[in-house]
């Protein structure tokens, strides 16, 4: 019982981290039909660049982790948006270009990433109270995956509120549903374009502090291996929609930690639920009918 | 025919006549090549080359022909480099007969996987099938009932691999066999582009509701196609695992089948030469930056230069952007553009 406890509880904080690099796929995918390869790269790089300004304090105050959060969701905002200025919105349009400039930008960057920082993990540690654990139901829970749960959880709701209370959020949401038309009442689209991938980039960055936290290091292929699952959760969730990354977000990530445990080869499970829910419903859980 | 298709026709022929008599030459050309062509390191690093483009043309049959951007087609080049690797250790079948199974067995796996994915199409497929080549680097790191050999990958069981291909002796021997998988590869690419599958495929790639509409049969084309490249990646794998003498889980990578995108649309989307001569480009690339990032000129620069110029994959990622950004058609466009350029001057000259 406690087993299992403990595996539900950690499923939901791996699904936090998971949904975190998913939600600014699926925001940029619903609206500029782009998939951004390069999404990981932001998330590795508000981790470096996050865990290194709190080495300066130290990361294992809050105060560092704080930092580290902050400075993080910053750096990932930052080259988000210098992505889509520089390189996204010049091939304006051309889906398949656009595709394929995020696949050169996440070669590249990893490679640099592994120049500046090695190839190698480099290990931390977080504030005493992330390191250890909480009793919950007779399962000793580490504390770090109730935190990038509720992170998830708090980024959901903010990006939710945004696109339902303020008024860049309402044209993102027209622009999902017709970007030919919010573009024809005389409203530029392409600002919120940069705004979506300003968004996602800072809930990549913050996920990359998070995930350094959770996982306990940080390495150039921290966003690549987790932007492989990202991108599972939201073909499952069916893309575009970002209830639906959440939805998928928590059910991949439980199970991949069930079957982890009890039969090994959670990965694989989780690459079958994916075809099964292809042979079902080829537009994912929550997507829209192609 | 016509005097200039026979014109081509001789040239491509006289030029395939002195690639393979290569090994018998010394053609030496300095930072290009490591070394004089009767060499083995150079005739290794040649016969990757053209594996690498025989891998990147059977990539070129389902990106550049039908347009469909898989991220998962090292996996059935993985399934040719473990599978056969796998049968060589595990059973008592020679050569020849292995790669029969394996073959058989790589083209099994690409059908259903491709009857999977393919009920998705445009960025879900891609997603879908990068997925699939995910769970399979998953495996092979995994090692299951020691099948694969993990991290550190398997060596190639030599026991019924004939002598005249094994040993660094022999190289030569295993460059002809690399270049006939090219020319092999080459020539069913041809075939299936100008059949009449071919040319539904390429009618799907423009405009997938109109084939239906005339009543073709979109899925059943793409499946087709989609498991014909498979098949030469699968037979391209075997081929690899016979020259490097070993299976590293790196061949089923994610990364590697983005490389093969990247070759493919150096060279330009929808060339079988564009993909040949960017597969090459890339590959030597890839060797000779590494060359240059070890070298005391780059040693010596500060680390702001150093360090990105030290990262082989960074220049060739940047390369790649560029190339996306502004030559459209990749270097196959770019040179059609200039032999275009040159043909209307001569017109203009002669008017």
């Amino acid at each position: 019982m406690s087993t299992l406890v403990l595996l539900l509880v950690t499923g939901l904080g791996l699904g936090g981290l998971y949904f975190l690099v998913a939600s600014g796929l699926s925001l940029i995918y619903g609206l500029m039909g782009v998939l951004n390869f390069a999404h990981g790269s932001f998330l590795t790089l508000g981790a470096f660049v996050g865990v290194g300004v709190a080495r300066l304090v130290g990361t294992d105050t809050w105060a560092g982790l704080g930092l580290a959060l902050v400075v993080g969701a910053a750096t990932g905002a930052a080259a988000a948006a210098l992505t889509e200025l520089g390189l996204i919105r010049p091939l304006y349009e051309r889906h398949i270009e656009q595709v394929l400039v995020t696949v050169g930008l996440s070669l590249a960057t990893v490679a640099l990433f592994e120049g500046i920082w090695g190839p190698d993990a480099q290990y931390l540690t977080g504030p005493p109270w992330l390191e250890s654990t909480t009793t919950l139901a007779g399962a000793r829970i580490p504390n770090v995956a109730f935190v990038t749960f509720v992170a998830g959880a708090l980024v959901l709701a903010g990006i939710v509120l945004f696109l339902k209370h303020t008024r860049y959020g309402l044209i993102i949401r027209a622009g999902v549903e017709n970007r030919a038309m919010v573009t024809a009442l005389g409203i530029d689209v392409r600002r919120a374009f940069t705004l979506v991938f300003a968004v996602g980039g800072a809930a990549a960055g913050l996920g990359g502090v998070l995930a350094s936290q959770y996982f306990g290091y940080v390495s150039p292929h921290l966003g690549g291996n987790l932007l492989i699952f990202a991108f599972i959760v939201t073909v499952i969730g069916g893309l575009g929609s970002l209830t639906g990354a959440a939805v998928a977000s928590v059910v991949v990530a439980v199970l991949q930690q069930l079957t982890n445990y009890y039969l090994g080869y959670g990965d694989l499970v989780v690459v079958l639920l994916l075809a099964v829910v292809l042979l079902v419903r080829p537009s994912g859980l929550l997507g829209r009918k192609a | 025919m016509t005097r200039t298709r026979w014109i081509r026709l001789a040239a491509a022929l006289g030029g395939l006549v002195l690639v393979a008599c290569l090994p018998l030459l010394a053609i030496y050309v300095p930072g290009v090549l490591p070394g004089p062509t009767y060499m083995p390191g150079t005739l290794q690093l040649l016969a990757l080359c053209w594996l690498t483009a025989a891998l990147a043309l059977s990539y070129h049959l389902l990106f550049g022909v039908v347009g469909l951007m898989s991220f998962g087609h090292a996996l059935y080049f993985a399934a040719g480099v473990y599978g056969l690797a796998i049968v060589l250790e595990r059973t008592d079948l020679p050569l020849l007969g292995a790669a029969v199974v394996v073959l058989a067995g790589g083209v099994l796996l690409a059908y259903v996987l491709g009857a999977i994915s393919l009920r998705v199409t445009g960025i879900s497929f891609a997603m879908v099938t990068l997925a699939f080549a995910q769970a399979g680097n998953v495996l092979v790191r995994r090692n299951p009932g020691d099948l694969t050999g993990g991290e550190e990958g398997l060596a190639l069981e030599t026991q019924f691999v004939p002598d005249a291909l094994v040993g660094v002796v022999n190289t030569r021997n295993l460059y002809w066999l690399a270049l006939a998988v090219l020319v092999v590869v080459y020539l069913v690419v041809l075939w299936i582009e100008r059949s009449r599958a071919g040319h539904v495929a390429a009618a799907v790639r423009e405009n997938e509701l109109r084939v239906r509409v005339v009543g073709g049969r979109p899925y059943a084309v793409k499946l087709l196609v989609f498991v014909l490249a498979a098949g030469l990646a699968t037979v391209v794998g075997m081929a690899y695992l016979l020259l490097q003498s070993g299976a590293v889980p790196r061949a089923s990578s994610s990364e590697f089948t983005l490389t093969l995108l990247v070759m493919v649309v150096l060279g330009g989307v929808g060339s079988r030469w564009g993909a040949i001569v960017g597969a090459v480009l890339y590959t030597i690339l890839d060797q000779r930056l590494g060359e240059l990032a070890g070298s005391e000129a780059v040693e010596a620069l500060p680390a702001v230069l150093r360090v990105p110029l030290s990262e082989p994959m960074f220049l060739l990622g940047a390369c790649f952007i560029l190339v996306v950004m502004f030559v459209p058609g990749g270097l196959a466009g770019a040179a059609g553009r200039l032999t275009q350029a040159g043909a209307a001057r001569r017109r203009a000259v002669a008017a």
